[in-house]
């Protein structure tokens, strides 16, 4: 983390494997999500919607957790109020103790890896397993994700066939309906076995207590539908004050997403019933960060994010640096606005800067996040409370006063033709490594404007 | 019609052949250009890098210079969008009511130089002729912040003997972004080889675009790589007459 986003970047961008895996796989989701939105006539009056419903649900958070909690507990669920990652770590732990399970089974889950779920239960000897396919990927091969939706888009066919080999045992090649048989067989033991199912969720409705999940591979509606016990883990930020609040969600999020119409499972549940699914259910509400979010009125709009990951797939600088340059769960444009708010500005201050502010993120967000001026005002809290380095801040200040007085900015213009001054641009080397710089012409236009004049 | 002339710090210090264009294509469509010598810079880099809070005074500046103008005429898309979608936050941040109502009443008067030409002087043709293959890059912020649409191939599609050729992906970032091009300079420098990989597919041997600060870093590559391409402000093909 020293050395932030520029460094892991560097890294990153050397990798030529993974450039090419990128560059594949996000222009393809790129022409699947502009496909199926373009195919929807009032997408902007939704995106509108979409960012109305979440404002409101953000505004009065107070009002809509305690509803839910009281929904929830109504339905025959638990809730649990977590300040901070190790709170909810330890209900989860708890929860899984108490039933004498040393396993438990995970639904892809955003909340539970940036809380460090996984390590906290294995810490207590309870072994997680994913069971998402390119979860498992990840945790075969101890690697960490590089996508919010899509966690092994770093990787191709024919490296995880070698992670399935090596880590399963098995011989595979590298035709997706094998890789996905293998993972199924490995995985159907335990859906049918483990006692505990962990997840998180996409939405959870304050009128009705509904706890919802949405996914492609159909393993969340095992974890949520087979074992005794449910531990949902779920960050604050996702309540929906009403029911037909999802209406609008659930058209945004899978075309934003996947590029689908529609996901092919969505699950819905409210506390236990009897005979039918688990028996015991558990919802965490996890804080961590998130009401110190809420405090920057700016900021909090990154709040409203519903983890499609559509302005991954649309950044420039993901597509050529992936995730892991990001070091956080939250890559990409939502990443680089989330993590230092979630964590405190001090823990990625490089975060804020790792985008051109090119705006093809703001452009495609569900719900109208403008990350551009997040970013820019985030860069602005890590100047004035964290502090930048010293030449910078010297040129800086340097450069605000010569534009702001027309005599030292001429007399700039002037010395920057000689190569010396505010303005001459010599010494950026980190611009003229792969750059030149232009030359400074004999006369600047204001001079001509005179000449012209007289 | 008058416009003020808004010529940019990069372009009146660097790019002036950029600002001589800008003038005669005005003129040349009837325009009266004005150039209220007081101007110095935006404040764009400042603030886009977080130091918004200490170029207040260049946001005043520019509200006192320009604000009785007719029409304040600028051509750098990024410099437009920072008056016209920036400065009413940051005057609002500041917690200066006064001035972002200034700014509110200035902010629709200010025109990057290509949507004036098209939607407000309503010309596309302005009487040009450049015979060479010519292929555009439409800058984020003409496109995305100002919203500029077609109106700069509108007007390079009507000078005579041009050959346009559409670059692919071209609405990619080219990897300037101010201060990101030195902060994240391998970041930047990855996103401009694959816009200048693409650039050179096309055969052209002009890229243009309508923003200085955006050309300065596709140029700056081209120069560097010696690709044998140049890169011209839009505005310098609209005033040329090679025929």
């Amino acid at each position: 983390m020293k050395d932030g986003f520029p460094a892991a970047a560097r890294e990153a961008l050397a990798n030529s494997q993974l450039r090419r895996n990128l560059g594949h796989a996000t222009s393809t989701i790129r022409a699947k999500r502009a496909r199926v939105v373009g195919e929807v006539p009032d997408w902007e009056a939704l995106r509108e919607a979409g960012a109305e419903i979440k404002d409101r649900a953000l505004r009065h958070l107070d009002v809509h957790l305690e509803r839910l909690e009281e929904a929830v507990t109504r339905a025959g669920g638990t809730v649990h109020w977590a300040r901070d990652g190790a709170e909810a770590c330890a209900a989860v732990a708890e929860v899984a103790r108490a039933h004498g399970s040393d396993e438990v089974i995970k639904v892809k889950s955003l909340a539970s890896d940036e809380i460090g779920l996984n390590e906290a239960l294995e810490r207590a000897g309870i072994h997680a397993v994913e069971t998402d396919l390119a979860e498992l990927i990840i945790q075969l091969d101890h690697d960490s994700q590089s996508h919010i939706l899509v966690p092994a888009i770093h990787r191709n066919r024919a490296e995880i066939a070698q992670i399935f080999h090596r880590e399963l045992g098995v011989d595979v090649s590298d035709v997706p309906a094998e890789l996905t048989a293998a993972a199924r067989a490995h995985l159907r033991a335990k859906f049918l076995s483990v006692k505990v199912g962990v997840s998180g969720a996409n939405f959870a409705v304050a009128e009705t207590g509904h706890v919802v999940v949405v996914e492609s591979e159909g393993n969340g509606r095992m974890c949520t539908t087979l074992p005794e016990v449910l531990v949902s883990v779920v960050g604050i930020e996702k309540v929906l004050p009403r029911w037909r609040d999802l209406e609008v969600m659930l058209q945004l999020l899978p075309r934003s997403s996947t590029g689908e119409r529609m996901n092919p499972y969505t699950s819905v549940w409210s506390g236990v019933s009897d005979g039918d699914g688990p028996r015991e259910f558990h919802l965490v509400l996890l804080d961590a960060g998130r009401t110190d979010v809420l405090a920057d009125e700016v900021g909090r709009d990154a709040l409203r994010c519903i983890r499609c990951s559509a302005c991954l797939n649309v950044c420039p600088v993901y597509e050529r640096t992936g995730g892991h340059a990001y070091e956080s769960i939250y890559p990409g444009p939502i990443g680089a606005i989330l993590t230092p708010q979630l964590r405190g500005l001090d823990n990625a201050p490089t975060l804020p800067w790792a985008s051109s502010l090119c705006g093809a993120c703001y452009e495609v967000c569900p719900v109208k996040i403008d990350i551009p001026s997040i970013l820019v005002h985030l860069r602005g809290r890590v100047v004035r409370e964290v502090g930048t380095p010293p030449t910078e801040r010297v040129a800086m200040a340097g450069m605000a006063r010569v534009f702001g007085s027309r005599r030292a900015y001429e007399a700039a213009q002037r010395a920057a033709r000689l190569g010396r001054g505010p303005l001459a641009g010599a010494a950026l080397r980190s611009w003229t490594r792969s750059r030149e710089l232009p030359e400074p012409p004999s006369q600047t236009f204001r001079e001509w404007w005179r000449e012209r004049g007289a | 019609m008058r416009a003020a002339l808004f010529i940019t710090c990069l372009a009146d210090t660097l790019f002036p052949q950029t600002g001589r264009a800008t003038v005669a294509v005005l003129e040349r469509v009837g325009v009266t250009v004005d150039f209220p010598a007081e101007q110095t810079c935006c404040g764009q880099m400042h603030a886009n890098t977080g130091y918004g809070h200490e170029v207040m005074g260049l946001v005043r500046r520019f509200v006192r210079v320009f604000g009785d103008a007719e029409a304040v005429v600028t051509p750098s898309g990024s410099c437009a969008a920072m008056v016209r979608e920036g400065y009413e936050r940051m005057a609002v941040e500041a917690g200066d009511d006064a001035l972002a109502a200034q700014i509110r009443d200035l902010a629709p008067r200010v025109f990057e130089l290509s949507e004036f030409l098209v939607r407000h002087v309503g010309v596309e043709d302005v009487g040009a002729s450049f015979h060479h293959r010519v292929t555009y890059h439409p800058t984020c912020h003409s496109l995305r912040l100002l919203k500029v649409g077609d109106a700069p191939l509108r007007l390079l599609r009507s000078v005579r003997g041009i050959d346009l050729v559409e670059l692919p992906a071209a609405e990619q970032c080219c990897g300037f972004g101010g201060t990101f091009a030195v902060k994240n300079a391998d970041t930047s420098t990855a996103m401009l080889t694959d816009k200048l990989r693409r650039i050179l597919d096309t055969g052209a041997d002009v890229c243009t675009a309508a923003d200085s600060s955006c050309l300065m870093h596709i140029g700056g590559g081209l120069r560097h790589a010696r690709a044998g391409v140049r890169v011209m402000h839009m505005a310098e093909i609209l005033a040329s007459e090679d025929a």
